[in-house]
């Protein structure tokens, strides 16, 4: 704000910009509730982990529950699956990431990095098509006996992994773990 | 620029004096009715007065609506269902609110191709224009949001794609889904905020409508020659206008006449024929219906969306080049918002001297050709995306960016324009002839 001719900064400068600083903070301090104000509520945080009974899910059958208003496929694979998944080489994958949130980030996507125990019976995902978000179908759908999304055809194996159609990633396993043996908590 | 000169509001009676001399409101309408209008303007001028009728009836049945509707996930679906069958009218409301939005967005489309092969956009009307897009994406934001309202799957299942396209931005945008959402998933928070929004941005865009009113009525209309109406002095503007009222009211008005008596058939015969079957099915969160498709005024730049696949070579190049930033989902994003992104940069884009198509040869057969090419970007987002349909997509997508990219700013150069007329009154003249003063119809 000085002058050609008064090229010392002034006590008015300093006003200038102290009141514009001040400012800028309270206007700040103002509008960030505001914006906070549309994050998730703590209600709806709270919910952020459920207990999951699965004692009652035979061999060949899964259930879906629903976890943070998503679903969630928990899969008790047969041996087949369990077999088929494991044959699969990393390279024929084209998402090769275990797109896994109990695992670091590098880790790949063999079927031992997908599933939920050693034996490679539970498997947990996030039923959500990494697309463009619909529920894929279940129960050995698609060509690679996994499952396969009808909004525009995405095919899925049986670890749930991408294997042909639009969708860029393997479907997400979320954080879980076995708290006793018939009970999977997520979250 | 001056405006254009003409006869301004003089308070008459005491009680105008008065009044002119607290609030000079009466002025202000007068001068914004009596506004000179280049008497040569055709019938696409009509569209701005559909627009105006189409923002009112959408606040009035709005309004009218939410004394009925209850935003919340569990009463939602069924509240609108008490409109259609217990509200007394209600399904008419609702029907004539559905039906609405259509005949905005088909309003829109025509006014903003106007002004497209008319060069409305060019010097000085850039700011008519850039105002005119900022509505048209509040319009949009203000169409979907609604949609999400009744509860329905279609509503559901499209917040869930619309609002996972701000998640395929890299880094943050998880968190901007999460935020825009109120939760990991759409949920109660996410439909009152929509409620509250989607009663919100019609007065945005009453606002902005009267900028865009504002704006035009600074620099004057645009008309068909797309030269500017004389304004040496008064006597020589009235030669190139017609004050704006009577004469185009009434013609705007014949026009909606029309325009309203089709709207009407439509909403009474036939008023589920734009929606999907699939929004009277309430929001399933665990079953997704076979096909997500949005409303056919998004279908154009859904196309685009979808158009961008992993084998499309621009996309690896992007992806290559950002050293893996920006996915095929991303590009797909970002070239949806670029394709609305380059029509708000047309002014800039364009660099002939020749402001109306009439008398740019070869831009003509472009435009036509975008217009084409705009129409079968609609019917590939309504299709299901097969290696064909992909295709397609992908050319007209191409056409569309080539269109604003390539195609304008070369051939302000390469064309050659024919000669335009020295006046407005020249070129009405050449239509209508010179028998009498005024011959102010079509």
């Amino acid at each position: 704000m000085s002058h050609a001719e008064e090229p010392r900064a002034t006590r008015r400068d300093f006003l200038y910009y102290a009141t514009a600083g001040v400012g800028a903070v309270a206007a700040g301090a103002a509008a960030w509730p505001l914006i906070d104000q549309m994050n998730p509520s703590a209600d709806v945080a709270a919910l952020a982990s459920v207990d999951v009974d699965i004692s009652n899910v035979q061999e060949g059958t899964q259930i879906t529950v629903k976890w943070l208003g998503k679903p969630i496929f928990i899969r008790h694979r047969t041996a087949k699956e369990i077999k088929e998944a494991r044959a699969v080489k990393i390279s024929d994958l084209p998402d090769p990431k275990a797109e896994n949130s109990n695992l670091p980030d590098g880790a790949q996507a063999t079927d031992e990095n997908r599933v939920l125990d050693k034996e490679g019976k539970w498997l947990v995902m996030i039923g959500i098509c990494t697309h463009l978000g619909c529920v894929p179908l279940g129960n050995n759908a698609g060509e690679y006996d996994g499952w396969f999304c009808p909004c525009h055809g995405s095919q899925y194996d049986t670890a749930g992994r991408i294997r042909k159609g639009p969708a860029p990633r393997n479907l997400q396993i979320p954080v879980a773990k076995f708290t006793d043996p018939k009970t999977v908590k997520l979250g | 620029m001056a405006g254009i000169p003409h006869d301004h509001y003089e308070p008459k009676s005491g009680i105008e004096k008065w009044l002119h001399e607290r609030l000079k409101i009466v002025s202000l309408v007068y001068d914004t009715l009596m506004i000179p209008t280049p008497k040569n303007l055709n019938w696409w001028w009509i569209w701005g007065i559909v627009l105006a009728f189409c923002l009112g009836l959408q606040i009035i049945t709005g309004i009218i609506l939410a004394m009925h509707y209850t935003p919340n996930t569990s009463m939602a679906f069924s509240s609108v269902e008490h409109i259609m069958r217990d509200v007394n009218g209600g399904y008419f409301i609702r029907y004539l609110h559905m039906n609405g939005a259509t005949l905005f967005f088909l309003a829109v489309y025509i006014h903003i191709f106007r002004g497209l092969f008319y060069g409305s956009y060019k010097a000085p009307r850039e700011v008519t224009w850039i105002v005119g897009m900022l509505i048209y994406l509040l319009m949009m934001a203000t169409a979907f949001m609604g949609y999400v309202l009744p509860w329905g799957q279609m509503s559901y299942w499209g917040a869930t794609v619309i609002t996972g396209l701000f998640g395929a931005i890299p880094g943050i945008g998880p968190h901007i889904q999460t935020w825009l959402l109120g939760g990991p998933s759409v949920s109660n928070a996410t439909l009152n905020r929509f409620f509250s929004l989607h009663y919100l941005l019609p007065f945005i865009i009453a606002g902005l409508v009267i900028v865009h009113i504002w704006a035009f009525h600074s620099t004057g209309n645009n008309n068909p020659t797309g030269v500017e109406v004389r304004r040496g002095s008064k006597e020589e503007a009235e030669k190139d206008t017609l004050p704006f009222w009577p004469y185009f009211v009434l013609k705007d008005l014949f026009a909606l006449g029309i325009v309203v008596t089709i709207f009407f058939a439509i909403v009474g015969f036939m008023p589920n024929y734009f929606g999907s079957p699939d929004n009277y099915i309430m929001a399933d969160s665990l079953k997704t219906p076979p096909s997500i498709e949005p409303e056919w005024y998004f279908l154009p730049f859904y196309a685009i969306l979808r158009a961008f696949t992993q084998d499309v070579w621009v996309v690896q190049l992007a992806h290559w080049v950002t050293f893996g930033i920006v996915d095929a989902k991303f590009f797909g994003v970002l070239a949806m918002f670029g394709a609305i992104a380059v029509l708000a940069l047309v002014p800039w884009l364009d660099t002939s001297t020749v402001r109306s198509g009439r008398f740019r040869p070869s831009f003509k057969w472009w435009f036509r050709l975008l217009v084409v090419d705009f129409l079968v970007l609609m019917w590939c987002g309504s299709q299901f995306p097969t290696a064909l349909i992909g295709w397609i997509s992908l050319i007209a997508a191409t056409y569309w960016f080539a269109y604003f990219l390539v195609i304008l700013p070369l051939l302000g150069v390469l064309e050659r324009p024919l000669p335009t007329p020295a006046t407005i009154e020249e070129d009405f003249n050449a239509h209508y002839g010179t028998g009498g003063a005024a011959h102010p119809a079509e």
